[in-house]
């Protein structure tokens, strides 16, 4: 346990969304304090993203979501559905936050800090990488100054290593701006990596706690289900970290 | 004569311009094809008006309005999907408003009229217009981010629900205006052509924005002089200069772009 506990960032209590007539999310409760970094795990479709959705106001829920009072809330979401050929260059697609005070000077900041060049701020959004889009995007959400990151990570297109560079990056950023982070995570090995708190979501919540105590081959086997590719990974992982057996679901 | 031309071109032009400022942000949000079915729903409305005897511009707006809103409405509160909905109604609006309407007041309504200006009639247009391209400005970039990415735009509070409306409601609007110019079946592509053509050579928003009003501009002064010459409708002619500008456009992308 930690010496000293930190504020509580986010505090979510019974949760719940209906879409469609369909029950997503169900009686989810959790809290997040300054400086965690939580990752939402589950199956496809178990709701991860509409989590977010609630926690941006995006979708009509019942239950509470608490966030500290003036919190900064950057959001970087999983995709963005734009055409190649948008006319719309890096720069341009800074200043839609309509920050009044956004010069070319600190929007070239703004792309240092994430690790790209400089000449991208004059590139259309959609010409460039997918990789390179989702660093564009991390330095959009920086340039809100947040407190908090909401990262919802794209399930594909980005390739391994490009996706562990991004999580360095993350990690990077989280010490130097003392960022409390939610990321949403297809990898468990990020998970184990960079992650302090972790929440198992399949529309319940199935476990929530340190990764290496509540991940167990049970639990994700419970998770998972029978998905074979996550099984084998997930195997691996058990062997490693069998101890902390605890449920709480 | 030179009057009634010089009505058209003021006219012409600010509805252009207008309409392709408009178009700009039909084809991001892709719903290019929204103006031409709505259009329909002018047809009732200027019967309606022809009928009480008041300005059929008045009818044709307040129809495109609720029907407007209705698909907003729809789109946000019910599971039905709108492209059936449109097909359905706006098409049946067309038929009613075409039983309606008396035949010259059909083709007029149909292809435009802009031989019979007044002042009045002038007037209209400019403010109107005018005021939809400052709205229009004035949330281009909420619009824009609310269209690459409805999440990020929300994240810093842009609230979607209202912006749609407004842009829907400013749509709405830059059809009544453009109907008198270039008639209910044009309607569509007035609003697209010119955006089209620029999205082609254009390299970033303010661009494409800029260079989209201007070949509205353009193609609205060209259609005015070619149907003041040789006695063509200028709507008919705005469409098919536009054509032409766009199948340009495709070339200059091409050399543009590599």
């Amino acid at each position: 346990m930690e010496p000293v506990q930190q504020e509580t960032m986010l505090s979510v209590k019974g949760l719940s969304v209906m879409l469609k007539n369909a029950r997503v999310l169900e009686d989810i409760n959790f809290e997040i304090r300054r400086g965690d970094v939580l990752a939402v795990i589950g199956p496809n479709g178990a709701g991860k993203t509409t989590l977010f959705h609630a926690l941006l106001g995006m979708v009509p829920y019942a239950g509470t979501i608490t966030w500290k009072k003036d919190l900064r809330i950057g959001y970087v979401p999983q995709r963005m559905e734009i055409e190649t050929d948008l006319p719309l260059t890096v720069f341009e697609f800074f200043r839609l936050r309509g920050l009044p005070d956004l010069s070319r000077d600190k929007a070239r900041e703004a792309l240092v800090t994430v690790g790209l060049p400089e000449r991208v701020l004059d590139t259309g959004l959609g010409e460039i990488s997918i990789g390179q889009r989702q660093r564009a995007l991390i330095a959009w959400a920086l340039l809100g100054k947040p407190d908090l990151l909401l990262f919802d990570e794209p399930t594909a297109d980005v390739d391994v290593r490009g996706q562990e560079s991004i999580y360095q990056l993350l990690a990077h950023l989280q010490e130097v701006y003392h960022l409390t982070i939610i990321l949403i995570s297809h990898d468990l090995n990020v998970v184990y990596k960079y992650a302090k708190q972790v929440l198992c979501l399949n529309h319940k919540k199935l476990c929530f706690g340190p990764p290496r105590e509540v991940l167990s081959p049970d639990q994700l086997q419970k998770l998972y289900g029978g998905e074979h590719g996550f099984y084998h990974h997930i195997h691996m992982h058990g062997q490693e970290h069998e101890e902390g057996h605890h449920h709480s679901a | 004569m030179t009057t009634i031309i010089a009505y058209q071109l003021i006219t012409g032009i600010f509805i252009a311009v207008a309409a392709s400022l408009l178009g700009v942000f039909a084809i991001l949000k892709r719903m290019s094809l929204v103006g031409d079915a709505l259009s329909h729903v002018a047809l009732p409305g200027i019967a309606l008006a022809l009928f009480l005897q008041i300005n059929p511009f008045y009818g044709a707006l307040a129809f495109l309005f609720v029907s407007i809103i209705g698909i907003w409405f729809l789109e946000y509160y019910s599971s039905l999907t709108i492209d059936t909905l449109v097909g359905v109604f706006f098409t049946s609006a067309l038929a009613l408003g075409s039983l309606m309407l008396p035949q010259v007041e059909l083709l007029d309504a149909l292809f435009g009229d802009i031989s019979k200006l007044t002042l009045n009639d002038v007037l209209i247009s400019v403010v109107l217009s005018s005021v939809l391209i400052a709205v229009l400005i004035a949330i281009h970039k909420r619009l824009a981010l609310n269209m690459v990415s409805q999440e990020m735009a929300s994240a810093i509070g842009v609230n979607a629900k209202r912006l749609e409306l407004i842009y829907l409601m400013l749509f709405a609007l830059g059809v009544a205006l453009g109907i008198k110019f270039v008639g209910a079946l044009l309607m569509g592509a007035l609003i697209i052509i010119p955006a089209a053509a620029a999205k082609n050579v254009a390299g970033s928003l303010h661009g494409f924005m800029a260079l989209s009003a201007f070949f509205g501009a353009v193609l609205a002064v060209i259609g005015v002089l070619i149907s003041a010459s040789y006695g063509y409708p200028p709507g008919p002619i705005f469409i098919l200069t536009g054509a032409a500008f766009f199948v340009f456009s495709l070339f200059a992308r091409s050399y543009l772009k590599r």
